[in-house]
């Protein structure tokens, strides 16, 4: 085992986690909400609106994410050039970092599977509660910022941080394409140094911290929640 | 070498000026180290299940290390850790019994990372299925003069099957997807094979649309197959719910 | 005995324990990435390519059968360390850095590393010239470290990739002003319909000390008479011409450094 390296690459590795909670919380973030729509479009949405929502959340859920990334980044660039114009006029869009394009891939990727599980919750939620919002004349956009999605939301809290963890386990394929995350800092090391293993085990004990900051943290989110759950 | 822009039919074909069967052996390389991760993933789990269940204090607490860390760390580092340690490691003691030395290929530690990684969470989806069969079913059968074997057999396994099929299809679909991160490590299967035949020809586009579109058929067959597999295990036990 | 008891457990435990030593199959170490006109796979799922050709001639030549194992670039050191095959033969180039962890044939090629860009016309490309611009290489590779070293250092950014097969995607979707690479596998990418967004800038100044004396075969530290080997065919083949031969097949007659009879 050798460990000199790590104060020459402690910047790189810093800036990495930086990266990969950026990654982690815009994703979780935006795609929430992205989730939101299709959950929407799926039980409340016309036929084509949930069509497309369910076609779109089979197609994240049923391929992997490297592939998604791989199409997103290296697919569009392939396009540019093919495209007459795009490298005159449009250069901030050919020029746009690889850091939008994992942001992009992630959020949507979230979205899928978050999608999926909201789409569950919203029908859960008791049919008498929404009645109820409406028999005192709350118009469909209150019931649904005031109870149906409140209630949904509680419904998913407890898995929500399952679900963010797994995010958070995904964000090391970012370094397959060029974005240097906490794994492409260790990527790094290890191309430099011929070291396999060290660097390895050293994002591998910052990824453990980092799920174990967000199941604490969740937990405690879960106890402010006001709940006549008897657990 | 070869020429940029190949009509999508001549790309896509088979024979040899189009892709068409590189990404089929692909697939059926992705599906191989599938199946067989899984398979041996699920052996592991099983016997993990067992040993959270009856096994001595310290399997219980050599386990319980294993599942939480596997299940915490993301599967590209453990891929890669058990790619290079793991195969490493696997060859000293199969020489050390007398096995080896040999090299490892490709195919065989594809298999080995993927099944290590799945055996933790199948340990755990197994483990909650089979402390969920109710103990009188098993006291039941033990009054039977059943032996435990048969009585593992007999009633724990199709009693906790139904109920642990859930969780192992959604394994199955995720070893399906891990298994492109394989490619990572250099085992040509669907993903590294779709991005040799996309820098050759250039079709990015093409070419990873194709992939996507073998994955997602890939998964929705599966889900498919599941589907069929839990109603024809939970026959029995809708009727009986029904009955009650 | 109970030395060889001793030798050979000790020899497990340092993991330095090698496959069958008579070398009944030779594995050799293939990045798995199109690597155009050395190793590239066509369209039949062949390998095929200079260094492929090479392999063949080299491995009749010593008596052995060779097969290609397939391997990630990023991790081909640590691979031909633990053991999945026997000798890297992936155009890597041999340094000093490396030399540290691996054995080295003699070189069979070596060629210029050169720069290519956008076609404009620009034909300067001293490192203050590239400044605020971006160049692509290849993760772990001389070019690389050559970049880091003159580039970087005058505002040049650098972006690492983990093939040169994405270098060379990104370069033709406009991503990267340039790249530095091998010039003869960049001969191949400007020759394609993609390459044609692009031209080469020049060679650039040799550097001993990162790019080494051309490409060999990578060998774990013990496997010195697997070396003696390796060398004795390579100059076999040079004084048969056959390296000769190989490049004149594959047209590159000129662009690369063989080694000579002697």
């Amino acid at each position: 085992m050798r460990w000199d390296w790590v104060p020459d690459y402690a910047a790189a590795l810093a800036h990495g986690l930086f990266i990969t909670l950026l990654v982690l919380v815009v994703s979780v973030f935006l795609g929430f909400a992205l989730a939101v729509m299709l959950a929407l479009a799926q039980v409340r949405g016309g036929m084509i609106s949930s069509f497309i929502s369910k076609c779109f959340c089979n197609y994240i859920r049923g391929t992997p994410l490297l592939m998604q990334l791989y199409l997103l980044y290296y697919g569009v660039g392939s396009l540019f050039p093919l495209i007459p114009g795009v490298r005159e006029h449009l250069q901030w869009l050919v020029r746009l970092d690889a850091i939008y394009y994992v942001l992009m891939a992630f959020t949507l990727s979230f979205a899928g599977y978050e999608g999926e599980i909201m789409r569950g919750a919203f029908l859960a939620v008791p049919r008498g509660e929404l009645e109820a919002g409406e028999a005192i004349g709350m118009s469909g956009w209150q019931i649904l910022r005031r109870i149906w999605l409140p209630s949904a939301l509680y419904k998913v809290l407890p898995t929500l941080a399952g679900e963010v963890i797994g995010q958070l386990k995904s964000t090391p394929l970012a370094f397959t394409v060029p974005v240097m995350d906490l794994m492409g800092a260790a990527h790094k090391v290890m191309q430099d140094k011929y070291l396999i293993y060290e660097p390895l085990l050293l994002v591998a004990c910052i990824y453990l911290v980092l799920t174990w900051a967000i199941t604490s943290g969740f937990s405690l989110i879960e106890r402010q929640i006001p709940s006549r759950r008897s657990v | 070498m070869i020429a940029a822009a190949l009509p999508i039919t001549t790309l896509l074909s088979f024979g040899d000026s189009g892709y068409g069967d590189e990404l089929a052996w692909a697939a059926l390389r992705t599906i191989e180290i599938s199946v067989f991760g899984y398979g041996f993933g699920i052996a592991l789990g099983l016997g993990g299940a067992l040993g959270k269940i009856a096994g001595p204090l310290w399997l219980k607490r050599v386990l319980g290390i294993y599942t939480t860390l596997f299940r915490a760390l993301p599967e590209l580092i453990l891929i890669m850790l058990l790619y290079y340690a793991g195969t490493d490691g696997l060859n000293r003691l199969l020489s050390g019994v007398g096995l080896g030395p040999f090299q490892l290929n490709g195919l065989i530690a594809s298999i080995f990372v993927l099944a290590i990684v799945q055996g933790a969470y199948a340990t755990e989806v197994l483990r909650a299925a089979i402390s969920a069969v109710p103990i009188g079913q098993l006291e039941a059968a033990s009054a039977m003069g059943m032996s435990a074997a048969l009585r593992f057999r007999r009633i724990t396994v199709p009693a906790m099957l139904p109920l642990a099929l859930p969780g192992l299809a959604n394994l199955w679909l995720n070893i399906t997807k891990d298994s492109a991160l394989v490619s990572i490590v250099g085992y040509t299967e669907l993903a590294l094979a779709t991005q040799q035949a996309a820098g050759v020809s250039k079709q990015y586009f093409v070419i990873y649309l194709v992939a996507q579109g073998i994955y997602l058929s890939i998964s929705l067959t599966s889900v498919w197959l599941f589907g069929r597999l839990e109603k024809n295990l939970r026959r029995g036990q809708s009727l009986a719910r029904a009955a009650a | 005995m109970k030395n060889i008891i001793l030798t050979s457990g000790l020899a497990l435990a340092l993991g330095i324990f090698q496959a069958s030593p008579s070398w009944a199959d030779l594995k050799m170490g293939v990045a798995a990435e199109p690597y155009a006109p050395f190793t590239s796979k066509d369209a039949s799922g062949k390998w095929v390519g200079w260094e492929i050709d090479f392999m063949n001639a080299l491995c009749a030549d010593i008596g052995e059968k060779c097969s290609v194992e397939e391997v990630a670039w990023d991790g081909i050191i640590p691979a031909l360390q633990a053991g999945k095959f026997d000798a890297i033969m992936s155009s890597m180039s041999i340094n000093e850095e490396r030399r540290k962890v691996i054995k080295f044939s003699d070189m069979y090629y070596n060629s210029a590393p050169v720069l290519v860009g956008a076609k404009n016309g620009d034909k300067d490309f001293s490192p203050e010239h590239l400044k605020g611009k971006i160049v692509g290489v290849q993760v772990s590779t001389i070019h690389a470290a050559y970049a880091k070293k003159y580039f970087e250092p005058k505002g040049a950014t650098l972006k690492t990739y983990e093939t040169q097969d994405q270098v060379n995607a990104d370069l033709a979707a406009g991503r990267l002003d340039y790249t530095l690479a091998d010039g003869v596998t960049l001969d191949d990418f400007l020759k394609s319909e993609q390459g044609g967004c692009c031209e080469p800038k020049g060679a650039v100044p040799y550097d001993v000390e990162i790019f080494g004396v051309g490409v060999g075969l990578g060998l774990r530290q013990a496997d010195g008479a697997l070396q003696a080997k390796f060398n004795k065919g390579i100059a076999d083949l040079a004084k048969a011409g056959t390296f000769a031969k190989i490049t004149e097949a594959w047209k590159l007659t000129g662009k690369l450094r063989l080694p000579q009879a002697n």
